[in-house]
């Protein structure tokens, strides 16, 4: 056995060496921590013509037999010792979770958040599921109809499997597609370059709980493979920046998570108490590093703008980089350093843009660039904007960023866009009601919610179950 | 298994045979009587290589052929005195934009493709059986020595054409869209050949061989050896079209060649090749050798990367020393041929640069 997992293709549970590979890398010294096979996007095609026998394998359990296979999965993702490719090696949680550390640059602690997010996910699938089927009896879709709610009901599949581009910034962003599987569906993953760790991992789990190993596709591939995946597999999630959320915009069948412009707005009824916020503020640009599309990445007030950036900057400009096992960490390392190089030098560069300041760098003491034990990290910068039209006022990176903008409380919703998640911490009767109303927001947090907080029932973007199944009327006459 | 060698008194009598084969080829191109106005007007102007060349190590005193001088002259200056009057082939390559290099010639691609006809087996191009070529046709080499190939083997062959400079030109201004709906149309031509007619041979290029196998099953519709040749394949490309669309089931024969050297055939793989592709030229009528693409004189070692340059040696065509652009492996030489071969052929800078390649 070597000293370095490799870990194969799985074709729809078949193991497959492929004589191309890459290296999954420490972020810090560059040693290997995986060789990780890759294909070229023929093979996927092919396998994709046998679709329907993982379906098939799927089928023949209930989904509440494959909810409780789900449940074990989460155990074993939380507790277990798994296998780890094709050459004999395991993974302990523990193992998994440094060696997630040392690839992504996620601190030990974030890992685990990560960790608990996806085994309740997990562990909940039936309260899930509940809450996206609107209380829907699931055994219809083992029947394919029944009757429920004093109406005939029935349900078919919208494709053969759930096609998955993953990204490589957060284990946690698998959750979404753990559904699948309970609602019958094999999953075709391409996992991010950085991060095959937790896909592959949960793959392992669902298959010692029982879950036939058909019903899982692992193909690391390029981009025309990713392509083939999207395009092929009938239902598809893809995450990726704004260029890769136009190409598939008008596609139904792609479901598209991409920057979330998420915020916090602060009414003007609530604006004198801003400092009662601040807390929220601060977790809401930070947790998980500030790498989630539901990080605020942009703090919207109608007064006290510059107050409020400048205590922001005090609270997260001094924070610094610390050793991955530190319990009070909260900055990421960046596994690609050209990624980081970017957006420094894109912030600086639009910093030149009259208008915008940067208030954290009084408050940082050096560079926002650093590196510390070989790692690259970025420090949290929070940028005073005068209006809604500079160009740092709404942008979303991958560390603690964002922008503070003034603007009146009737001009808020006119210049604030798209945001996937929103928390508006006011307590006015009126502007709550055009909030309710304004279409460009995913999720709505009224009050001082942080913008991380979730809810599995009711997903901030995108219902699995609707994209996984859709209702049709029925008649029978025996 | 290992990978086969060949003998030093093998290697040595390759040698001798091309040393002597050369100097039959630089009298025959730089003689008056024989030679053509190209080859005659630079000995003019540089030296009389009848005298300095006296074995493949003095090749060098030549520089690299500038291709150029295809595109910007006019055909008949490359017309050797012995073969003045006789109609000559014209055959282009390049062209995506502006003027195509052209090489003129009469019977090469026959002798080339004769050759070949000998490397290939009756159980995967059975006699009289009818080919399909889906390519680049029009005014390639290619076309003509396709067709050569199935005649010698008693059989005909169906043409679909694909014309590479359109499809380079749409990728280039990232008509992808555009490029894919020719690629079906073609691919669409030949599935209706070979629904309606009884093929067994096919001529295609790697690409267009996985988009066809999307549509049908070569196998069963009756195809036993596909010849591939054109773009790049990295061995776990060629370990997919063998295992997986041609199911071991269908001979497979990778050729690398152009218009100006001919064809290179590959040996056949075992398993201890891991599916990478050797080609050997068809020495001494061809050279490759592979080069440092710094010090253009020496070559690379065994297992290393290199430049390849291409000499072509026949009494029709005599270019020294052109820089192919393409980089390879330098491979040992491997029964049957004596000589140097070139591995894993892709195109110069491809670890560096995006390069087009398209779909052909």
């Amino acid at each position: 056995m070597t000293n370095i997992p490799h870990l194969p293709i799985l074709r729809l549970g078949r193991p497959y060496e492929s004589l191309e590979h890459y290296k999954v890398k420490d972020h810090r010294t560059g040693d290997v921590k995986a060789v990780v096979s890759s294909v070229n996007s023929g093979i996927i095609k092919k396998d994709l013509q046998k679709i329907s026998a993982s379906r098939a394998a799927l089928n023949k359990f209930t989904v509440a037999q494959l909810i409780k296979m789900s449940a074990k999965a989460g155990d074993l993702f939380l507790h277990g010792t798994l296998p780890l490719g094709d050459k004999g090696h395991t993974q302990s949680p523990q193992q998994y979770l440094e060696t997630l550390g040392l690839t992504s640059g996620l601190p030990h602690v974030m890992v685990r958040r990560n960790m608990a997010k996806v085994h309740y996910a997990l562990t909940h699938l039936g309260e899930i599921l509940n809450g996206l089927s609107r209380g829907l009896d699931l055994s219809v879709l083992d029947h394919g109809y029944g009757e429920q709610f004093g109406t005939k009901l029935s349900f078919c599949p919208t494709t053969q499997a759930l096609g998955l581009v993953m990204p490589s910034n957060s284990p946690a962003v698998n959750s979404l597609w753990l559904p699948a599987i309970a609602l019958k569906t094999p999953v075709i993953i391409k996992p991010g370059k950085e991060e095959p760790w937790t896909p592959y991992r949960l793959i392992q789990a669902f298959i010692a709980a029982g879950v036939p190993a058909e019903a899982f596709g692992f193909y690391p591939t390029d981009h025309e493979g990713a392509g083939v995946i999207l395009k092929t597999c009938g239902r598809a999630l893809i995450f990726g920046d704004k260029n890769t959320m136009a190409q598939y915009a008008h596609n139904p069948a792609i479901q598209l998570h991409g920057p979330g412009w998420s915020k916090i707005l602060i009414g003007d009824d609530c604006v004198e108490h801003w400092r009662d916020y601040l807390d929220v503020m601060v977790a809401s640009i930070s947790d998980n590093g500030g790498r989630s599309c539901i990080n605020a990445s942009s703090i919207v007030v109608p007064k006290h703008a510059a107050e409020i950036a400048e205590a922001l900057a005090k609270r997260l400009g001094p924070v610094e980089p610390t050793r991955a096992d530190d319990e009070q960490a909260r900055l990421s390392g960046f596994a690609n350093v050209k990624m980081a190089e970017h957006i420094d030098a894109q912030i600086e560069d639009e910093l030149k843009t009259p208008g915008a300041v940067d208030v954290t760098a009084r408050h940082r003491h050096g560079p926002r660039k650093v590196v510390f034990e070989g790692g690259t990290y970025l420090r949290p910068t929070i940028v005073l904007c005068d209006t809604f039209k500079h160009p740092l006022a709404h942008k979303e990176y991958l560390f603690p960023y964002a922008s503070v903008v003034q603007v009146p409380q009737r001009e808020m919703l006119h210049q604030i866009g798209y945001s996937l998640a929103v928390s508006a911490i006011t307590k006015d009767a009126a502007f709550i009601g055009e909030l309710q109303a304004f279409p460009e927001i995913e999720r709505l947090n009224l009050g001082p919610v942080s913008t991380m907080s979730i809810s599995w029932d009711q997903p901030h973007e995108g219902n699995m179950f609707e994209f996984l199944w859709k209702r049709r009327s029925i008649e029978r006459a025996w | 298994m290992p990978i086969p060698t060949v003998s030093p008194e093998l290697v040595a009598k390759a040698k001798a045979e091309l040393d002597k084969h050369l100097l039959e080829i630089i009298q025959w191109h730089f003689s008056p009587e024989t030679g053509c106005p190209y080859w005659l007007d630079w000995a003019k102007k540089n030296f009389d290589p009848r005298k300095e060349i006296t074995k493949f190590e003095d090749m060098m005193k030549f520089g690299h052929f500038a291709d150029e001088s295809l595109r910007d002259l006019q055909p008949e200056v490359w017309v050797p005195a012995q073969f003045k009057g006789k109609p000559f082939n014209i055959f282009e390559t390049g062209g995506t934009t502006g003027m195509p290099k052209q090489r003129i010639g009469w019977n090469d691609y026959k002798v080339d493709y004769s050759e070949f006809s000998e490397k290939i087996t009756d159980a995967h191009f059975p006699r009289g059986g009818a080919w399909l070529m889906m390519g680049p046709t029009g005014p390639r080499r290619l076309r003509l020595a396709i067709e050569h190939l199935a005649n010698v083997r008693g059989s005909s062959c169906y043409f679909i054409d694909l014309d590479p400079r359109f499809v380079k030109k749409v990728i280039s201004a990232k008509q992808f869209d555009v490029a894919k709906s020719y690629m079906e149309h073609v691919v669409d031509q030949a599935v209706t050949i070979l629904k309606h007619r009884k093929v067994s041979g096919l001529f295609t290029t790697p690409k267009l061989l996985e988009a066809l196998a999307e549509k049908i099953n070569l196998y069963d519709i009756g195809i036993r050896g596909v010849f591939v040749g054109g773009t790049s394949m990295t061995p776990q490309y060629v370990r997919f079209l063998v295992e997986e669309l041609l199911e071991n089931k269908i001979g497979f024969y990778p050729t690398y060649g152009n218009t100006l050297m001919g064809l290179a055939a590959s040996v056949p793989l075992v398993p201890e090749d891991n599916f990478s592709i050797t080609y050997y030229a068809p020495q001494p009528r061809a050279v490759l050798r592979v080069v440092n693409p710094d010090k253009t004189n020496e070559t690379v070692a065994y297992g290393e990367w290199g430049r390849a340059e291409l000499t072509t040696l026949t009494k029709e065509f005599f270019m020294p020393r052109f820089l192919e652009r393409d980089e390879v492996i330098r491979r040992a030489p491997r029964p049957p041929y004596a000589w140097d071969g070139v591995g894993d052929v892709r195109p110069f800078g491809a670890m560096q640069k995006t390069i087009v390649e398209g779909v052909y």
